[in-house]
């Protein structure tokens, strides 16, 4: 194996678990609902690719494997979570005190 | 070398786990437990490739890609079903 | 590199149990829904671990996937229908 790619590739992976890390710390620290989702899904998305990235270095005949992988997520994750935002808020989700504008709420009350 | 960074990396992974596993066991409202889940399911993704690497065979991409493809299915129910009051 | 594989399966067996108890002694019927779906995913990695990627796959689509849909499907049909509990003829042959 290449050195300088196995090297970049392991520091890939440590980055992408990182990312997958303070999403997990936001899943827990965040105080409502929303932001939970937010921190939760934007932050494990990019963990994701970057740790897809840096098993492609590892090992780069699994490339194209890997690539579908990180295309489906790119796909499907935004989806997840807007839907998921919006049923919180069509169930009347409570949210947080530091909530300083809901436009959402302005517009179906007008 | 690589080993040791792929330690690190499964660690860290490891850490991701449990905060999600966390928030899934004590949220106070059923979003908060759909998007854990969500998370975990994105987290197991890292967690087969991590396998793979280790193990040394690309047979076992198969199982992310079905994850891949299939984590957003659950979501999509569980949210039209709390659209609908609960 | 098998200590790494060890450490993996302990954390996620210890998931597992938690999950499935959750599952079980839940008061909220989609929680319980959504531990049961953990668990299936656990068993998903674990059967990875234990290299057996056809029967992983096949746990992946069927337990985590279509179950989960199967289960909600159901009870957004069943949602205002009788309680347990209530002593209705033939609610225990459902």
């Amino acid at each position: 194996m290449n050195t300088v790619l196995g090297l970049l590739g392991g520091l890939f992976l440590i980055a992408g678990a990182a990312f997958l890390l303070f999403g997990g710390l936001g899943l827990v620290r965040m105080p409502d609902v929303f932001n939970r989702i937010q921190a939760g899904t934007k932050a494990t998305t990019l963990g994701t690719l970057f740790s897809l990235a840096g098993a492609a270095c590892l090992q780069p005949e699994w490339t194209l494997k890997l690539m579908l992988i990180g295309l489906f997520i790119l796909f499907t994750n935004p989806i997840s979570s807007q839907v998921l935002a919006r049923a919180a808020h069509r169930s009347h989700a409570e949210k947080s005190a530091l909530t300083a504008v809901d436009r959402l709420e302005d517009d179906q009350g007008a | 070398m690589v080993e040791f960074l792929i330690y690190i990396a499964a660690m860290l992974v490891g850490l991701a786990f449990l905060l999600a596993l966390y928030r899934f066991f004590k949220g106070p409202s059923a979003a908060d437990r759909v998007a854990a889940f969500d998370v975990l399911t994105i987290i197991t993704i890292t967690v087969i490739v991590l396998v793979a690497l280790v193990e040394g065979r690309a047979i076992y991409l198969d199982v992310a890609l079905i994850y891949a493809l299939l984590s957003f299915l659950g979501v999509i129910v569980v949210a039209r079903y709390l659209e609908r009051g609960l | 590199m098998s200590l790494l594989l060890t450490a993996m399966t302990l954390v996620l067996c210890i998931a597992m149990i938690v999950a499935a108890f959750v599952a079980i002694l839940g008061k909220s019927l989609p929680i319980a829904i959504l531990a049961a779906g953990l668990v299936s995913l656990v068993a998903s990695v674990l059967f990875v671990i234990l290299a057996s990627p056809d029967v992983a796959m096949t746990e992946a689509a069927i337990g985590s996937g279509l179950s989960t849909f199967l289960f909600f499907f159901v009870l957004g049909r069943v949602r205002g229908g009788e309680r347990d509990g209530e002593d209705e003829p033939g609610s225990e042959h459902g």
